[in-house]
């Protein structure tokens, strides 16, 4: 027995020692490759570009979007550009470890693509001033730091002016994930969009203090339904209320990005983004040395934000008023909170004529007439 | 009062995953082994059944692949522990870890698709009876499945002469094993049983509930069904009480809000914990009832040879 267990050693190490000089043997020709290949030279070296994402590049919405960008930017740049991407990362400390990671890499434009990566950025954008830095849904700015935010809300406004045609209860829901302006302005903008065709629209809101968490959106949803709401809308990132609308024959929309095969019945339209264009004029500038610190909103009119995938089986005057809502807010971007705006207690907060700047949207922290309840953590 | 049906039946479908989980975790408890790696076996658990019912398009081979899925787990668990005298604790909370990263790297080809989702749910003949129907009787067979594996764990643990040496072992595995039973076989057992249960409550998310894979998605609900064994005093009657009692006042606060209620939402999301955690513990006050009902040699490695 334990002779023939060294037997299969020696057997063993014979083998290995054959494959290695089998390896060996194959290594000159790979050597060579390499050494042939720098002959025609003068190559410019890439423009290493690293993006950040805040959850998986499969998630179906946000980061998926994001990474659409990201191979739009290939696509056009092809050779002149390399990407690289980190999936998953948290936001706070660990994001400024990535950052300085990338920037150790070689990258020299750098996407941030969450909100809670702005800190470590700036931070390290002070260390770095040769690198360009982007932070997506951010606000601040340095030499060598801009931000850049699609008018999210004017799809929820669009959404909104479908919803008020499309429901009977005069009820419309929305779930939304945390209490904050950027969330708080899509429940205004769809509220606004309703009542623009439907003043008796009543919005209810359930919160579920969560960005993706299926289940408690799904039971969100039935409780917007159960409570009498027809038509929903939600600012979270799956595809589960638009199914729980499915199931129980209501009416609901996508967000972040085409949801129409989820819910062929329920799906009234999706609320998409399309951040290729700006990555690739982002990529531009840099290439281009016409990189200036800035901050970008941009919305339907530069295709940022989209409403998509109108649902065939509405009726056609629902349609049409979704197309005269696009192209109002083509021609005026971002002009959905124009007065006069009252808030939920009555008070006015946007006198007639005037319309909100982005001081009004950045800071908004009520609801507007026609949702009911209180905002939470109200200020 | 339609609302209020709606309400009931809401908290059924909500409570549903946590009671599975938990009598699940109760079986394994009840042999003196303490799992936590709950929300692992149910994250492979989802993903498995997602793939299986995504691919058969049936949601039963979905349910079972989860259970099976959940099992395998469980068995890798219970191989450590029991044979290899592991740290119970610090194995489950590395299979938990495990599983959440084990099911995302072979459920990214599940994510964003759609499962069909069959029809044909309620109990025909009771589903039109006015409140009652649609409070009780229009839901997912699994809810139903759930009461009744409720009912034969209790008629099993102390009816039973096999529920009762299930208990012994846990009570004390030294005077389980002098008498001879193979006490290491048992909790193994149990163990899977125990598995097997999380896998379908994964499975009953991700199929049934969400319906979708997605990482993450159990969300916590394995911790919360092995808070729920705890609180429940390790009696199955309990645990699905308490997991209705958890769904009901996750599925009320949302209610509330739907209502219009001035409350912040941040305070309204504490409060299935809190008055889960706070009724189980008035129910269980008893210092005595806790003895009695405590598996004494829970969590503590038993060395056969010893």
């Amino acid at each position: 027995m334990h002779g023939r267990s060294l037997l299969q050693n020696l057997t063993l190490a014979a083998l290995l020692a054959f494959g290695l000089t089998a390896c060996s043997k194959s290594e000159p020709p790979k050597a060579a490759a390499p050494a042939a290949a720098p002959a025609p030279a003068a190559k410019v070296e890439p423009l290493k570009i690293g993006f950040i994402y805040v959850g998986p590049v499969g998630d179906a919405g946000w980061t998926y979007a994001h990474d659409l960008g990201r191979k739009a930017v290939e696509a056009k740049f092809g050779d002149k550009v390399k990407t690289t991407y980190v999936e998953k990362v948290a936001e706070g400390p660990d994001a400024e470890r990535v950052i300085r990671d990338l920037v150790a890499q070689g990258n020299k434009l750098i996407f941030a693509t969450s909100f809670g990566f702005g800190d470590s950025m700036e931070k390290v954008a002070k260390d770095h001033p040769e690198v360009f830095f982007e932070h997506a849904t951010g606000f601040k700015t340095a030499p060598n730091l801009r931000n850049y935010e699609g008018r999210f809300y004017e799809a929820s406004y669009v959404a909104g002016v479908l919803a008020g045609m499309m429901t009977k209860s005069n009820v419309i829901g929305f779930v939304g994930s945390f209490p904050i302006p950027e969330v708080l302005r899509n429940i205004n903008a769809f509220t606004l969009g309703a009542r623009s065709t439907n003043p008796k629209v009543k919005t209810k809101v359930v919160w579920v203090n969560a960005w993706f968490d299926p289940s408690k959106e799904t039971e969100a949803a039935q409780s917007l339904i159960n409570g009498g709401a027809d038509v929903l809308l939600q600012n979270t990132d799956s595809t589960a209320v638009l199914q729980t609308a499915e199931k129980n024959g209501k009416y609901a929309f996508g967000w972040d990005s085409d949801m129409s095969a989820f819910a062929p019945k329920a799906h009234l339209g999706s609320a998409a983004l399309d951040w290729s264009g700006y990555y690739v004029k982002a990529t531009g500038d840099v290439l281009g040395k016409t990189w200036k610190s800035q901050d970008t909103r941009w919305g339907i009119k530069e295709g940022l934000t989209t409403f998509v995938k109108v649902n065939e089986a509405i009726p056609a005057a629902a349609k049409a008023k979704v197309d005269e809502a696009k192209a109002f807010l083509v021609a005026n971007p971002g002009a959905v909170f124009r007065g006069p705006i009252k808030d939920s207690t009555g008070k006015e907060v946007l006198a007639a004529g005037a319309v909100g700047d982005d001081k009004f949207k950045g800071e908004m922290n009520f609801y507007v007439e026609g949702v009911e309840g209180k905002v939470p953590a109200g200020k | 009062m339609n609302e209020t049906a709606l309400l009931i039946a809401a908290t059924l479908a909500a409570g549903t995953p946590l009671a599975l989980a938990g009598l699940g975790l109760l079986v394994n408890e009840r042999a003196g082994v303490v799992n936590l790696g709950a929300e692992g076996m149910m994250a492979i658990a989802a993903v498995t059944g997602f793939a299986a019912a995504f691919h058969t398009g049936n949601d039963w081979v979905g349910f079972a692949a989860g259970a099976a899925a959940g099992a395998a787990a469980a068995s890798l668990f219970g191989w450590l522990a029991l044979w290899l005298y592991t740290n119970q604790y610090a194995t489950g909370l590395a299979l938990s870890l495990f599983g959440g990263g084990f099911s995302a790297f072979v459920g990214t080809g599940y994510v964003g698709r759609k499962l069909e989702q069959s029809a044909g749910v309620g109990i025909p003949g009771l589903r039109d009876v006015p409140f009652l129907g649609p409070a009780l009787f229009r839901q997912h067979p699994m809810v139903y499945v759930a009461i009744a594996i409720m009912a034969a764990m209790a008629w099993f643990f102390y009816r039973t002469r096999a529920g009762l040496v299930l208990r012994s072992v846990g009570e004390s595995p030294e005077s389980a094993h002098a008498l001879g039973y193979p006490v290491r076989q048992i909790r193994m057992g149990a163990v899977l049983v125990g598995g097997a249960l999380c896998g379908v409550s994964g499975a009953y998310l991700s199929i049934t509930y969400a319906p979708m894979w997605v990482e993450g998605m159990i969300a916590g609900r394995g911790w919360i069904a092995l808070a729920l064994t705890v609180f429940a005093t390790w009696r199955p009657g309990r645990v699905l009480l308490g997991a209705y009692l958890f769904g009901g006042v996750t599925m009320l606060q949302f209610h509330l809000q739907a209502q219009g209620l001035q409350l912040p939402s941040q305070f309204m999301s504490m409060l299935p914990y809190l008055s889960t955690i706070f009724v189980l513990v008035l129910i269980s006050r008893d210092p005595l009832w806790i003895r009695l009902n405590m598996p004494a040699s829970l969590g503590k490695t038993f060395h056969p040879g010893a």
